[in-house]
């Protein structure tokens, strides 16, 4: 998953908010939270980063911090809130 | 680290924009039903224009607001319903709307499923003509039925939407039929003494064995079936229903009604709700974010009488705008409260004495073929002094 790059998934919007940011996808309507602000910057992250990875590092993220936000990637996937670029 | 979760500590202390909210376009109705939350009829001369509520969709734009929940009275009968519809939808602000069919022709229905950000609930409240026409009056379950036919032969999935009532909780499986014939979601509702609500709110409101029939239904359905949120006061069964089981009003969602007026939430438009206007100064961010109000309601609430209950951190005392207008205190039981507290608070009100509404839109003299109600099994006692309600089954 790491090794991966993502996009926001089209019709994704975020709102930041003090706890971090709520996601909205306006295709399936679905409403997701980031309870953390670390988080949030991750997914901003993304579309510019070659991959997972280098998005978490930007971030500021440790190395041993690297598997928790790969599962939460993995949850923002699930839910297509991210998608993998092709 | 922390994970995708649900955050019901944020949200009781408010967020910077609302996650959505009620939008009531008009208090113009061609119906009277019975329990109206807004005590629609008449068209208030205020009502905000177009060019002021295109105003406020670019301010939820800016907001962020993702999606707004339209209703009203019934907004399909402003003139402007499709612009405002079309311009919400093209500024990024999504488009929930009520309706109880009556322009829900097959043209309508075609220009719904060509908007891919707008989902419509069609609201009957019986499974049976003889049910819903009973509160929403004559003929108007026909009209939803043919307004879920009309969105069923173009493919949209719409929404039946109902309120749950004493004489219509034995429905539930039929509701469900009715949605799954027309490839519709079913959303049940609590039935609110908000409006005209307050008027029936003593003989329509579920019995104490109802409401437990509807959350055993409620859980065996999960996710499949929506509800708004709006039954977390039954939490206190148990197990808690899916959703954000708290009360959101002025902390993620509010009201704008059709002159503009901020209320804390759809259930309750009444002075002590009020919060602003979005045309003052400063417009609805102001509101949302400053009112002494809002702000009031994301203190943390001491949950008064009910604090001592070891089932408070399930229902958190229950429904603010229910409590309001049956006249008890608001850190106390909701007036449904499962444990029965509600039940003893309701007994010390003095009759006549409950908050009533700041407005009444209601048509004068009612409307043609409106609301008549059924009375069901409701015989008097034999004699005077003789509550019990078995004695007519004693031989």
């Amino acid at each position: 998953m790491l090794d991966l790059a993502f996009d926001l998934s089209p019709g994704v919007s975020i709102r930041p908010e003090s706890f971090g940011a709520l996601l909205y996808h306006f295709g399936t309507r679905r409403l997701s939270f980031l309870k953390d602000p670390r988080l949030l910057a991750v997914v901003q992250q993304l579309p510019g980063s070659a991959s997972a990875r280098e998005a978490c590092l930007s971030a500021g993220l440790a190395a041993d911090e690297l598997p928790a936000y790969a599962r939460a990637l993995t949850t923002l996937v699930a839910t297509d809130m991210i998608k993998e670029r092709t | 680290m922390t994970d995708v979760l649900p955050l019901v500590e944020h949200f009781a202390l408010g967020l910077d924009a609302p996650i959505c909210l009620t939008w009531e376009l008009t208090y113009a109705c061609n119906l009277a039903c019975s329990h109206c939350l807004s005590s629609s009829g008449r068209r208030d001369p205020r009502e905000l224009s177009t060019a002021q509520a295109k105003a406020v969709i670019d301010e939820l734009q800016r907001m962020q607001v993702f999606y707004v929940n339209i209703g009203g009275g019934e907004p399909t009968v402003r003139a402007d319903f499709w612009e405002l519809l079309d311009y919400a939808t093209a500024h990024d602000v999504g488009v929930k709307f009520s309706t109880n069919g009556i322009r829900l022709d097959a043209e309508a229905a075609r220009r719904i499923a060509a908007n891919s950000y707008v989902d419509v609930q069609i609201s009957i409240d019986g499974a049976t003509a003889e049910v819903n026409d009973a509160v929403r009056g004559q003929g108007s379950y026909d009209v939803a039925v043919q307004a879920l036919q009309h969105l069923a032969d173009v493919g949209v999935s719409a929404k039946l939407s109902v309120v749950c009532t004493r004489h219509n909780i034995s429905q539930l499986d039929a509701f469900k039929a009715i949605a799954d014939r027309f490839g519709a979601q079913l959303r049940l509702t609590r039935l609110r003494p908000s409006g005209r609500g307050a008027d029936v709110w003593d003989e329509l409101h579920p019995t104490q064995a109802q409401q437990r029939e509807l959350y055993d239904w409620l859980v065996l359905h999960g996710e499949g079936v929506l509800t708004g949120d709006s039954f977390f006061h039954l939490a206190a069964y148990g197990e808690a229903l899916p959703g954000l089981n708290l009360c959101g009003a002025g902390r993620v969602v509010c009201l704008i009604d059709p002159v503009g007026d901020v209320y804390a939430c759809p259930f309750a438009i009444h002075d002590a709700f009020l919060a602003g206007n979005v045309l003052g100064e400063g417009g609805f961010a102001r509101v949302w974010r400053e009112s002494e109000l809002f702000l009031e309601l994301r203190e943390p609430q001491s949950g008064g009488t009910c604090r001592s209950c070891d089932q408070y951190d399930a229902c958190r005392g229950g429904c603010m705008a229910a409590k309001f207008f049956t006249g008890l205190p608001l850190d106390g039981p909701d007036p449904e409260c499962v444990k029965g507290h509600g039940e003893l608070g309701l007994a010390a009100v003095a009759p006549g004495t409950a908050p009533k509404p700041s407005l009444d839109h209601s048509h004068k003299g009612g409307v043609r073929g409106g609301p008549v109600p059924i009375q069901i099994g409701r015989r008097r006692p034999d004699k005077a002094c003789d509550e019990n309600p078995l004695s007519a089954l004693i031989p």
